[in-house]
């Protein structure tokens, strides 16, 4: 009896280290070849990585060639995208959050919200072309993109802000109803503060979304060849996938070293604003403790 | 109350940032020989898309206020747009098919017809490929067509190996596709089995990669990759800038075109300008950028015909 109870034990205690191995391995194995990329990108383009990079437009020589055009026009987009998506995300889900009645309606509304989330983003660069593009006149403007953009994001952001709501503890709300506060100031002054950093967070990591998104802009008809900075919403602009792309598929070698470069300066741009989600997040939970 | 500011911080920091791009491109208004300034855009080939990147170049610094802006969507997917109206210009590595001459027609878009440069169809297979030397039309289409003759190298020629053929073929977007299934397929179709990109270097890395495979895309891409590729002489021709130019590696020396509305032309005075610089100026970056230029008087006729639109 003994010894078939010892056997049962030591064949658990075995599954258990084989689990633990396995999915050491896993990770390790994912950490590879994100680092075998990283390599190859980083052993590519950081010759190219200087000064004149910056200050260049796209050229025929590839030494020449800079993203200057591309870096402005990206951040130009997100300067329409950060405020918009925001915007119509926050309201959104306040208003789903916190007015709506939990009935059939809302249930519905709010499954069709999760849906849009994993519908793909060509799609989106349809819809952008068919209404901002053409309906509206818009051309392929950064208000057009970023409008484009921002619709595309803004299913991320009114899940994301619907779970930071939903996070507040109700005693929050009941405590600011008890001193006689009314809805708006509860929101305003209590569950906003308290639900910031998540907002936050899911915000900027969707953000690096809409960065990175290549589709939706060669539908829209981004062009690549662009030497010029834009001058408002409603210019034409270039954005940085759309340069490196374009770079990538050059039939000489050294387009493909400033298309690492791109890349490059587009990893430092999202890990820059991945970690302002995590200063966001870790801001606020301090901020809830003390 | 604090984390609320800095929502909006975020928020207005991002519009001003707008508002200051505005601002820095303003002081660059330096004069210009004619004082022109507004935009011009245009989109189509990314065959083509090289040559005019260098013309856009060049007169970004001649003409500082017009804003030439071109896409890289394809030949087909550029004269969508120039169907839609939102382009001056449509850059295509092929002529204009009937079906988007209707289109235009039926948009009410008058258009003119430049050539710009020569570019050959280059037919390449592996370096380790020693039995091909020589194919002709014929032969491609055998291979090529999906109900055809030759699937392996030996349909082809009996002392050639009988190993199944590898094909690589630019994407269905491409005026690269459609020039060559024009020209060997006629109405037969592409074999199925043959790998589609877009993106012509994927297209080279495969060929790279595999003793049997042959596929086609631009010169330049040949041009780039001769050290690791070789290119089939049709019916025994060579391609290279002589013989493309001369049209004796026919019939895949092919004429790049770019196709210029002309309302455009009578309306905007930037778009006439710049159009008649990229005449003026495409055999030279033709020829910069790995393309073969016109003969002079190809130029010249261009020329003209840009002039005679009023």
């Amino acid at each position: 009896m003994d010894r078939v109870l010892q056997s049962k034990i030591n064949r658990r205690l075995t599954k258990d280290s084989a689990m633990k191995w396995l999915f050491g391995a896993v990770v390790a194995a994912v950490l590879g070849i994100t680092f075998f990329l990283f390599y190859g990108i980083g052993a590519d383009g950081v010759g190219r990585l200087n000064l004149s990079f910056f200050t260049n437009f796209g050229s025929r020589f590839p030494e020449k060639a800079g993203i200057k055009a591309a870096l402005v026009g990206t951040l130009a987009l997100m300067a329409v995208v950060i405020p918009v998506s925001m915007f119509l995300g926050l309201c959104s889900a306040i208003y789903l959050e916190e007015y709506a009645k939990k009935n059939k309606w809302t249930a519905f509304i709010e499954m069709n919200i999760s849906n849009l989330a994993g519908v793909p983003s060509v799609v989106f660069g349809l819809l952008g072309l068919t209404v901002f593009v053409r309906a509206l006149l818009l051309g392929n403007s950064i208000l057009a993109a970023g409008l484009t953009m921002s619709l595309l994001i803004l299913p991320i952001i009114i899940v994301a802000s619907q779970e930071a709501l939903r996070s507040v503890p109700d005693t929050l709300r009941e405590a600011s109803y008890g001193m006689g506060a009314t809805k708006w100031q509860t929101i305003i002054h209590v569950i906003l503060p308290s639900a910031t950093g998540s907002i936050l967070t899911g915000s900027i990591l969707s953000f690096s979304r809409a960065i990175g998104e290549t589709a939706p802009l060669i539908v829209l008809g981004i062009p690549v060849i662009v030497q010029f900075l834009p001058t408002g919403p409603l210019s034409t602009f270039t954005a940085l996938p759309m340069q490196i792309y374009d770079w990538a598929k050059r039939p000489q070698p050294e387009f493909a070293d400033a298309a690492s470069a791109g890349i490059i300066v587009l990893m430092v741009l999202l890990i820059t604003m991945n970690g302002f989600a995590i200063y966001f997040r870790n801001r606020s939970e301090k901020k809830l403790k003390s | 109350m604090k984390n609320m500011k800095t929502l909006a911080t975020l928020g207005l920091a991002c519009s001003i940032f707008l508002a200051a791009c505005g601002g820095t491109e303003g002081n660059t208004s330096a004069k210009t020989s004619e004082g022109l300034s507004g935009s011009v855009a245009g989109d189509g080939s990314s065959t083509v898309a090289p040559i005019m990147e260098a013309i856009v170049e060049e007169y970004a610094q001649a003409e500082k206020d017009v804003k030439v802006s071109v896409g890289v969507s394809g030949t087909g997917g550029g004269f969508e747009k120039f169907i839609a109206g939102s382009t001056d210009f449509s850059n295509a590595s092929r002529p204009i098919k009937d079906e988007e001459k209707a289109k235009l027609d039926e948009a009410g878009v008058d258009y003119t017809e430049l050539k710009l440069a020569n570019d050959g169809l280059t037919i390449v297979v592996n370096k380790e490929n020693t039995w091909v030397d020589s194919l002709t039309v014929e032969d491609l289409a055998k291979m090529w067509a999906e109900d055809g003759t030759a699937k392996k190298w030996s349909d082809i020629n009996p002392s050639w190996p009988a190993e199944e053929i590898v094909f690589y073929s630019p994407g269905t977007d491409s005026g690269t596709y459609d020039y060559f299934n024009e020209v060997v397929l006629g109405d037969a179709d592409l074999v199925k089995s043959a790998t589609l990109s877009e993106d012509d270097n994927v297209l080279v890395t495969g060929i790279k990669g595999d003793k049997n495979a042959i596929g086609f895309f631009g010169y330049a891409y040949y041009e780039s990759n001769k050290d690791s590729l070789n290119a089939v002489l049709i019916d025994g021709v060579e391609p290279n800038a002589k013989t493309i130019e001369s049209g004796e590696y026919t019939p895949f020396s092919r004429p790049l075109f770019v196709y210029v509305s002309n309302a455009a032309l009578k309306e905007k005075k930037e778009v006439r300008n710049f159009m008649e610089y990229v005449i003026d100026n495409a055999g030279e970056m033709a020829k910069a950028v790995g393309y073969v230029q016109l003969p002079d008087a190809d130029y010249e006729e261009a020329r003209k015909t840009l002039d005679s639109v009023k």
